[in-house]
């Protein structure tokens, strides 16, 4: 504070010295600031926002989140994309309770005081809409970052394993699944193998250091790490230990993956290795020949991404980026690569490397194995072109 | 799921479940009674368990439908702009423009009957009957030609409702995409 005063008093005395020009330049107020504030709020410059399209049922719904103009891996809790099919219950934290029953020793019902109690983790995470980028499959790629991998976020998440939940009313041996189920009015549920949720299931509370908010499930969450956005079952109210999957709509009727022969996969959980640049990306606008960085995002499901490599020139060669460290587990990575543009036009694009060795593929390998009737799950590489103005499009 | 798939999934709980013996008691959490489990329980498994005792007809269901169904899903089940159709479809999954629907796609009755026990009226969910639901379900399933018109369901007989693409689902395969690091440019 006082080198801040100091500061602020030598600037002001060069302002006079100097001329009142110079000050007019520097832009320093002639006025008191504003107070502080109990709950801030960002400068209204900043404009970004999520992506709401045009829909006839508000409640079942999405928004997308502007990933373009974020920087970092972390994504402002006020941006996160939101995926709602019943829409967003308001939910009293002190009458809210999460039960555990089913093939269980002693059924239990906590209440979120008994949540928080409980010894907690924080983990950074990703959530991804298992049809995140789906329309890039069926050859209709959106124009910007925002419209093709928006329902795509990340945040640290706060709670209790739900392992120790599962200690507290000792599982018995028959369970093989649970049933998860929201407190939403559709009543939203889905199944998970009980080694998953014994591996690094979390029931959430906090994100970003703060209570989840509304449209993330308040009070209380399901993260289920790498998975398919759909199974992180938000406004938590009851898990069921269960000896076999209960086969709910949505994991039947939606969230399968048809193939061409017909036949549907079921239980594609995990959200494979993807990368998409967020800048340069489409609709951005190059000034002129020169210094960019090249910056996007990475991630994998199944673990940590340990390679991104970025081709400025249509794929003929690739170029391995920077990722900035810490790199998390199921989490997004930044990745960087410093680029002179010569002013001719090209294209950009990024694959990704998790650590179990699996490369993210191009859409024509994928598409070749998929086909075009299941748009869930696709996750193949996004080409940005750049044009010799300095547009970069989609197309 | 397959029978291999299931039983490395049986396998690996079987270990993971183990481990969690050691656990630390941490005494917090109420007892559920029997009567709060009765009143949040709505689970409904593949094999009927969890399903309420209760009945209903296609007659009666077709009652239900038109008023308070048809307005979304239309008379027949045709669906109605963003609405999902319920019928039609079968034989479209290997078409390039396949009809996902209760008769063409859903492997369970059962499915049918929690979906719309949880969450139908889309405007209004959890409003409905077990009567009602089970009414509506054999609706619907005779739309798809699944039951005639004489159907009734109840407890016992919706699991044994046989749909058409029961057989049609095969587990996760993924990875699935083989990789050539020096693959020539896609065109």
């Amino acid at each position: 504070m006082q080198n801040q005063l100091t500061r602020r008093t030598f600037l002001a005395g060069a302002g006079l010295t100097l001329g009142s020009m110079q000050v007019a330049v520097t832009g320093f107020p002639k006025e008191l600031g504003a107070p502080p504030r109990p709950y801030g709020e960002r400068s209204p410059f900043e404009q970004s926002a999520r992506f709401l399209p045009k829909s006839s049922t508000p409640a079942s719904s999405y928004s997308r989140t502007p990933l373009q103009d974020l920087f970092g891996i972390i994504t402002p809790s006020a941006l996160h994309y939101e995926v709602h099919h019943s829409g967003v219950p308001e939910i009293d934290p002190r009458r809210h309770e999460v039960m555990i029953h089913g093939l269980v020793e002693r059924p239990l019902i906590f209440t979120m005081d008994d949540l928080h109690r409980l010894p907690s983790i924080s983990n950074v995470h990703f959530l991804e809409c298992a049809g995140n980028s789906g329309g890039e499959q069926i050859g209709r790629p959106a124009m910007n970052p925002q419209r093709s991998h928006g329902l795509l976020s990340c945040s640290e998440w706060t709670g209790v394993p739900l392992r120790t939940l599962l200690e507290q009313v000792e599982v018995k041996s028959s369970a093989k699944w649970i049933v998860a189920e929201g407190a939403d009015a559709g009543r939203m549920a889905r199944s998970i193998p009980l080694e998953k949720v014994l591996d690094d299931v979390l029931v959430a509370y906090g994100q970003n250091g703060e209570a989840l908010r509304p449209e993330q499930g308040y009070p209380v969450r399901l993260i289920v790490p790498g998975w398919e956005g759909n199974t992180n079952i938000k406004w938590l109210r009851r898990v069921q230990v269960v000896d076999q999957p209960y086969m709910t709509a949505y994991e039947t009727g939606h969230y399968t993956d048809l193939m061409p022969d017909g036949t549907a996969r079921q239980f594609t959980f995990v959200m494979e290795a993807k990368s998409v640049i967020t800048r340069p990306a489409g609709g951005q606008q190059l000034s002129g020949p020169g210094f960019y960085e090249i910056s996007g995002l990475a991630w994998s499901g199944r673990g940590r991404i340990t390679k991104t490599e970025v081709s400025t020139d249509s794929a003929r060669s690739w170029q391995e980026a920077q990722l900035n460290e810490p790199i998390h587990s199921k989490a997004l990575t930044r990745f960087r690569l410093p680029w002179w543009w010569n002013g001719k036009e090209t294209s950009l694009q990024s694959r990704c490397t998790d650590e179990t060795g699996y490369v993210q593929p191009t859409r024509d390998a994928l598409v070749a194995v998929r086909g075009f009737n299941a748009t869930d799950h696709y996750n193949g590489i996004k080409i940005w072109y750049v044009h010799a103005d300095g547009k970069v499009s989609h197309e | 799921m397959n029978k291999a798939a299931f039983y490395i999934i049986c396998a690996a709980t079987v270990v993971a479940t183990a481990t969690l013996g050691q656990s630390e008691q941490y005494k917090l959490g109420r007892r559920a009674t029997p009567e709060e489990i009765r009143e949040l329980d709505i689970s409904v498994a593949p094999d009927g368990s969890g399903l309420p005792k209760g009945s209903g007809t296609v007659s009666q269901g077709q009652h239900v439908y038109q008023a308070l169904c048809a307005n979304c899903h239309g008379d027949r089940g045709q669906g109605v702009l963003q609405y999902p159709a319920l019928a039609g479809g079968q034989g479209t999954l290997k078409s390039s423009n396949p009809l996902l629907t209760v008769g063409s796609y859903w492997p369970y009755a059962t499915t049918v009957w929690d979906h719309i026990h949880r969450k139908m009226p889309y405007a209004r969910p959890g409003t409905l009957t077990p009567d009602e639901t089970y009414a509506l379900t054999a609706f619907v399933l005779y739309l798809n030609g699944i039951l005639d018109k004489e159907a009734e369901l109840n407890e016992t007989t919706l699991p044994r409702v046989k749909m058409p693409n029961r057989n049609g689902f095969v587990p996760d395969p993924r990875p699935d995409i083989p990789f050539k690091a020096k693959s020539p440019r896609q065109p």
